[in-house]
């Protein structure tokens, strides 16, 4: 299993702040995204934002990068603290 | 070592954490501070509050990092980085970096790197309550810019 989690507009966008999913077939990043798109057609506009970024384990990755079971798979807006 | 990451939605105090880079510390002569306060107006609308929301566990890694890269760049003692988190109100502090060294000009640059850097890599995210209602805050290019100076 996958855990998933949504930050900011897009966490209200989707109506979902986290989500778990099974990992087999997943393999990286991008097939993630398509993964939540056939679940939920309604996420595709969100999801294929192409500002949005994601990070594996707390560290920011691109899309093309590997994902294995046990993994804390983040998606959210740029960032606007300070 | 005093914790130099603190992500929490109680206010803070200036003087008390000036008191703590000091406290004990007989080499460093410069202590340069910045804090961040919630302004009344953005973009021309008049904001009310601001509700600020982050990652856990991904923010304090990442300005452990950021706190890190500042170390090895510049000849610096003491650091501190406070966010808050949650609704704050017009005026209120939102962050506070310090930042010691034995002269002021590493303790200057390093507090205004790491600075530039929390604001394009620390996930945090605003959210404006304005007199149109509530809004995500965009992130702006400018703050890129600047951050990008600095490599």
């Amino acid at each position: 299993m996958i855990k998933i989690v949504f930050f900011a507009a897009l966490r209200e966008q989707l109506g979902c702040s986290e989500l778990s999913l099974a990992a087999e077939n997943i393999l990286t990043i991008n097939q993630l995204k398509k993964a939540l798109i056939k679940r939920q057609p309604n996420w595709q506009v969100f999801i294929e934002n192409n500002a949005l970024l994601s990070a594996i384990n707390h560290d920011m990755v691109d899309g093309e990068h590997s994902i294995k079971s046990g993994d804390e798979i983040a998606f959210f807006p740029p960032v606007t603290g300070g | 070592m005093m914790n130099e990451v603190s992500i929490q939605e109680a206010d803070f105090s200036l003087a008390d954490e000036v008191a703590l880079l000091e406290h004990d510390n007989e080499i460093d002569g410069a202590v340069v501070t910045f804090t961040g306060r919630v302004r009344n107006k953005n973009e021309g609308l008049d904001v009310s509050a601001l509700t600020l929301e982050h990652y856990p566990g991904m923010t304090e890694k990442l300005l452990e990092k950021i706190i890190a890269t500042a170390k090895s760049r510049w000849k610096i003692g003491r650091v501190k980085v406070i966010h808050r988190i949650g609704r704050l109100e017009i005026g209120e502090q939102i962050v506070f970096v310090g930042v010691t060294s034995e002269h002021r000009q590493d303790a200057f640059a390093a507090n205004e790197f790491i600075m530039d850097f929390l604001k394009v890599k620390a996930p945090f995210w605003k959210k404006e309550l304005t007199e149109n209602g509530e809004k995500w805050l965009d992130a702006k290019n400018s703050d890129n810019s600047k951050a990008e100076q600095w490599s």
